[in-house]
């Protein structure tokens, strides 16, 4: 019996994720139709892209920016070891564009966005807002979630893009101010060695990572508990989620783009 | 007409319902007393479609609710909730107006804004209260406000979920009062769940009494004192002894 109780904890544990994973792919699908079928609540979606997408530019510029700057006198003391420090520019390019910008703005997203709208949503369940909702005839899936998910996946992918090109200009300021670099040398040495594919990949996994953050959010936020422990709750689980599946599907992006 | 047909509903092992049988006649007012946690705000919602019952019927009108066409049934109903349950990212205007700005029911802005000042007059606000927040107001003020949300589509039906919870002696018996004036006035169909016994007294026609999980007793307002019925005769009374026990 005592060796058994493990196994129990274990699979009863493991049957916990698989429900939670297929509630959750239940939810998706469900919101993703309601974002197919009028009607549609235009002010909601506006609110969302100024919300997600807006006013996450400071963080995400900042972010990008310092991780740029970082990255290339990394890439320049590492290349050192081998005499490899001319590739500055080409490692930061391929090195933000490819892994860092999308994945650390996602993260980003996960952090500001997935936990402001977990609590939004879950304060607004405690609070009997979502059962005024469906009394007042308007679907809570369409009104709260189709929004905002829609809006993430439109928006993160430019922020993404700009978060990108801030994170190329990081390493640059680092590279012409700090390590000598020629101004001219390094924006062309940049532009040449981005490749089409590369700038596509990671604006595709923006949009995944933007989908992935803002479902989260709304899931966990409508399946809160009751009282200042259950908005708590899911706000906690909303961020964790969304950042774990941020990256597990980073790597599967990654594996499907890159791996040939 | 309202009717709930043998209406179970337990959640886990929790039997909260347990053959809820009650018919509130179109045009009269329905108040459903019973002590906290005996299922009250359960039943209501079950009325609403907010949560689905395990058994039992449920039928508006005759038509069966399970089966109604969800935004035409709802869109005879009005529900005051009882924290007030408004839209915090709205104005005090866009909460009142909220069916009138979208869907089936929906307006012109300007004239949405028209009926929402309306109506906020019609509960004793004036307008300037409209472009406020609901984080702005009282409590009494925000009971004000769900109240003129819920008849600002002018519905068949209208539920008060415990309208005095929270306020004051006078500002409970303003809603009373309020609730009172707007039922009779528009000819509503109304059901309240309170343990408010003078809301009773002010908002009631008839009054069911619901304990553990099934009505006990059920009459005119006027035979509430006169019922003989033991657990009634305990709960208006507010005595701790008697047949419902006071630990629950």
């Amino acid at each position: 019996m005592i060796l058994l109780s493990p196994l129990q904890h274990l699979g009863r544990a493991v049957l916990g994720l698989l429900a939670t994973i297929g509630q959750v792919a239940i939810f998706a699908f469900d919101g993703l139709s309601h974002m197919l079928r009028p009607p549609f609540y235009w002010r909601e979606f506006l609110a969302a892209l100024l919300q997600i997408g807006w006013l996450s530019l400071p963080v995400v510029g900042l972010t990008a920016f310092f991780t740029g700057g970082a990255l290339a006198l990394q890439i320049y003391a590492g290349g050192a070891r081998f005499s490899a420090e001319a590739v500055v520019p080409q490692i930061v390019a391929i090195g933000m564009v490819r892994e860092l910008g999308p994945v650390l703005v996602g993260l980003m997203i996960a952090a500001r966005v997935t936990s402001s709208i977990a609590a939004e949503i879950a304060t607004m369940k405690v609070t009997e807002q979502i059962d005024a909702l469906v009394t007042l005839s308007t679907h809570p899936m369409k009104y709260l979630t189709a929004p905002r998910v829609l809006a993430a996946l439109i928006v993160v992918p430019i922020l993404v893009g700009i978060g990108d090109i801030i994170g190329i200009f990081g390493g640059y300021v680092v590279g012409v101010q700090q390590l000598g670099f020629n101004s001219a040398s390094y924006l062309k040495n940049t532009a040449d060695f981005l490749e089409l594919s590369d700038i596509l990949s990671s604006l595709i996994k923006g949009a995944a990572f933007g989908g992935i953050a803002a479902t989260m959010g709304c899931y966990f936020g409508m399946q809160s508990g009751r009282g200042a422990q259950g908005v708590g709750q899911a706000t906690k689980a909303s961020v964790q989620a969304a950042a774990v599946l941020i990256l597990a599907a980073n790597f599967i992006l990654t594996s499907v783009f890159f791996s040939s | 007409m309202i009717t709930l047909e043998n209406v179970h509903k337990s959640f886990g092992p929790k039997q909260v319902l347990r053959g809820v049988d009650l018919t509130i006649p179109k045009g009269e007012s329905m108040v459903i007393i019973g002590g906290s946690g005996t299922g009250k705000s359960v039943a209501l919602k079950c009325v609403l479609g907010l949560i689905t019952p395990d058994q039992g019927r449920i039928l508006v009108d005759g038509q069966d609710a399970a089966r109604a066409e969800r935004d035409a049934f709802l869109a005879r109903f009005g529900m005051l909730f009882q924290g007030g349950a408004l839209f915090d990212s709205l104005s005090v205007w866009q909460n009142v107006a909220f069916r009138l700005l979208r869907g089936s029911l929906k307006r012109p802005k300007a004239e949405a804004r028209e009926i929402a000042i309306e109506k906020l007059r019609r509960v004793g606000l004036t307008p300037d209260v409209a472009d406020l927040f609901p984080s702005e107001l009282s409590g009494g003020m925000q009971k004000r406000v769900g109240l003129a949300r819920a008849i600002a589509a002018e519905p068949e039906i209208i539920f008060f979920d415990e309208p005095t919870t929270g306020l004051d002696p006078i500002m409970s018996g303003v809603i009373n009062d309020l609730i009172r004036e707007i039922v009779v006035e528009m000819g509503a169909t109304a059901m309240t769940i309170t343990h408010d016994m003078t809301s009773v007294r002010a908002i009631a026609d008839k009054v069911a009494m619901l304990h553990d999980g099934v009505i006990k007793w059920t009459g005119p307002v006027a035979q509430l004192d006169s019922s003989g019925d033991p657990h009634l005769d305990q709960f208006i009374h507010g005595r701790a002894e008697g047949p419902i026990a006071a630990v629950r």
